[in-house]
């Protein structure tokens, strides 16, 4: 490769002042950002207490504690455990199925399509974002307060969350579909209903039910953990175990969790692929 | 005006509709199998979870006066008439909010600095070795499965009540999640400059290094602000088995009823929640508006 002849070469530096030399800020922003993330985060080592020492002998602690897991073993407790894991899905069915219930009639206020006027669906939106804020574990505190400990519980501490989350996806998704259906029904002389009837559910119901299949799956985790707050399932059964340091039944109880939601992750991945094929031949 | 619809003859018309409505009976059929499959399902459910309408019913007014309650100070008055009582505590109460940041910030970076390590090992593309593929995979698998607050109540124990545990249990549970993010956006990049890089001789860790993550940043990044906001939620509850954050105040308010000291640590959150989902947004934005423009 031959260089430019100069003359050529300083025209092009006059042309094209950005390439030859990018200005200063443009350099040195990407060092500054790395420099500023390591600052702040050595300031959250600190200010959080993390030493060397502590680290230490923590994972020492956990090494230890991770000896005493193996191998995994349910004692005399096997059936109550059972009976532990079919309260934890059976919160996650009814508070999905309870959730995605009260959300479909609200997702259409929340949709652009159905309610044309900001003023009503804005602070529809708000509110469901607002419930979306607050994460399940603190919904099952509130319920607990309301219907006593147990698993009732926890199933509406579900279902309010999960109210949150539908109402936006299901909106989304009711935003999404074509008009053109909708207008039919219209130009056949049918009313609002039949249009959200016969026009835009047999678009939406696939999507919804996808989504719902997604949340019961995911559901399935949150609601291992609602337990720890008291509100019934196998996360109570985990709590309890890890304070009375019985690392044993710890690990057989991770590890039930683990199979479960392998498993409902597995059926549901069929049903979802059931319902999308179904749509295909419809 | 009239316009003439042709009408088929009766005779081909009844066959059509023959088949029509048994293929309309075969899905509802389906249907009805499917709805019946469901609903006892959710009887079952109802009967595990001890689900009792009556108590629902008996105990609903609770709920809605639990915000009436939560919404009102000692004195009687609304919250709003007095901001100062309300939020008495908020200088503790920030303090505490910004510490649930820090563990978030903390537990996401160091999370997706390992992620960042071990996807290359996980992604099909770039990974040396099949048998290292499948450790990697299944130990993120792990990792993002078992929800955080267990590893926060096991760290507990083994490091002591107080933040820590939290930025372990909430690095631990982003290194299985933004791994597999990660891994994914490796195995849909464009192989021609990793061959590039490899036949000037260059080593494994040089290949990933020159080729490979050029053309990943933006993504990585895109996920990694993702995952703060959620780790923030997260954070925000990590207080509840005693793992730092604002969570610890706001369990003690639930349990011991102190209603308005609820009210003003939720608030506090959620308006935190939605100043980080908005910051994050715009920043993603700004990231992936500077990749279009180059």
């Amino acid at each position: 490769m031959s260089l430019l002849p100069p003359p050529e070469r300083e025209r092009l530096r006059a042309q094209y002042p950005d390439v030859f030399a990018r200005p200063a800020s443009a350099r040195l922003a990407t060092p500054a950002m790395i420099l500023a993330a390591a600052a702040i985060f050595a300031f959250g080592l600190v200010d959080l207490d993390f030493s060397p020492a502590r680290l230490l002998a923590g994972f020492h602690q956990l090494g230890w504690i991770t000896m005493m897991m193996i191998p995994p073993d349910p004692g005399s407790s096997l059936p109550a455990y059972l009976v532990a894991l079919g309260e934890t899905l059976s919160i996650a069915l009814l508070g999905t199925t309870i959730g995605a219930l009260v959300a479909l009639p609200v997702s259409l206020l929340a949709a652009r399509n159905i309610v044309p006027s900001g003023i009503f669906r804005f602070p529809v939106r708000r509110f469901l974002d607002s419930i979306r804020g607050v994460d399940t574990l603190i919904w099952a505190l509130v319920w607990i307060n309301v219907v006593g400990l147990g698993p009732f519980a926890g199933v509406l501490a579900i279902a309010v969350a999960d109210f949150g989350a539908f109402g936006k996806l299901f909106s989304e998704a009711i935003e999404a579909a074509d008009k053109k259906q909708v207008e039919g029904i219209r130009a056949s002389g049918g009313n609002a209903l039949h249009e959200i009837r016969f026009g835009l559910m047999p678009q939406v119901l696939p999507v919804i039910a996808g989504q719902v299949l997604y949340f019961i799956e995911s559901n399935t985790r949150s609601a291992t953990i609602i337990g720890i707050v008291g509100a019934g399932g196998i996360g109570l059964q985990l709590a309890e175990q890890i304070r009375v340091l019985e690392w044993q039944k710890v690990s057989f109880l991770i590890l039930m969790i683990l199979v479960a939601v392998a498993a409902i992750d597995w059926i549901s991945g069929k049903l979802r692929f059931a319902i999308i094929g179904q749509r295909a031949l419809a | 005006m009239t316009v003439a619809v042709p009408v088929l003859p009766s005779q081909q018309l009844a066959a059509l509709n023959e088949t029509y409505r048994a293929a309309m009976m075969r899905k509802r059929i389906r249907f009805a199998l499917a709805s019946a499959i469901f609903v006892a399902a959710l009887m079952i459910a109802a009967i595990g979870a001890e689900v009792s309408p009556g108590t629902f019913v008996a105990k609903i007014g609770n709920f809605v006066s639990y915000f009436d309650r939560i919404a009102t100070l000692e004195s009687g008055a609304r919250v709003w008439s007095d901001i100062g009582e309300w939020f008495w505590g908020w200088q503790k109460w920030l303090t505490l909010l910004g510490e649930t940041i820090l563990i978030s910030y903390v537990g996401t970076l160091a999370g997706a600095i390992l992620a960042f390590a071990l996807n290359f090992l996980a992604a099909d593309n770039t990974s040396p070795a099949p048998w290292l593929r499948f450790a990697v995979k299944r130990l993120m698998e792990f990792c993002r499965t078992v929800p955080d607050i267990v590893f926060a109540l096991i760290f507990v124990m083994a490091f002591g009540l107080g933040p820590m545990a939290g930025v372990l249990a909430i690095m631990i549970h982003s290194v299985g999640a933004l791994g597999k993010l990660y891994s994914e956006i490796v195995e849909n990049i464009d192989m021609k400059p990793v061959e590039g890089v490899r036949s000037t001789g260059a080593s494994w860790i040089s290949c990933m290094w020159f080729a490979v993550v050029p053309q990943i940043a933006a993504g990585f990044a895109s996920y990694t602000l993702l995952r703060f906001e959620i780790n923030v939620r997260g954070a925000s509850v990590m207080g509840f088995v005693g793992a730092g954050g604002i969570g610890q105040e706001l369990v003690v308010a639930i349990r011991k009823f102190y209603y308005s000291d609820v009210s003003a640590i939720l608030l506090m959150i959620v308006v935190t929640v939605f100043v980080i989902d908005i910051g994050t947004g715009w920043v993603r934005g700004r990231l992936f508006g500077k990749d279009v423009r180059a």
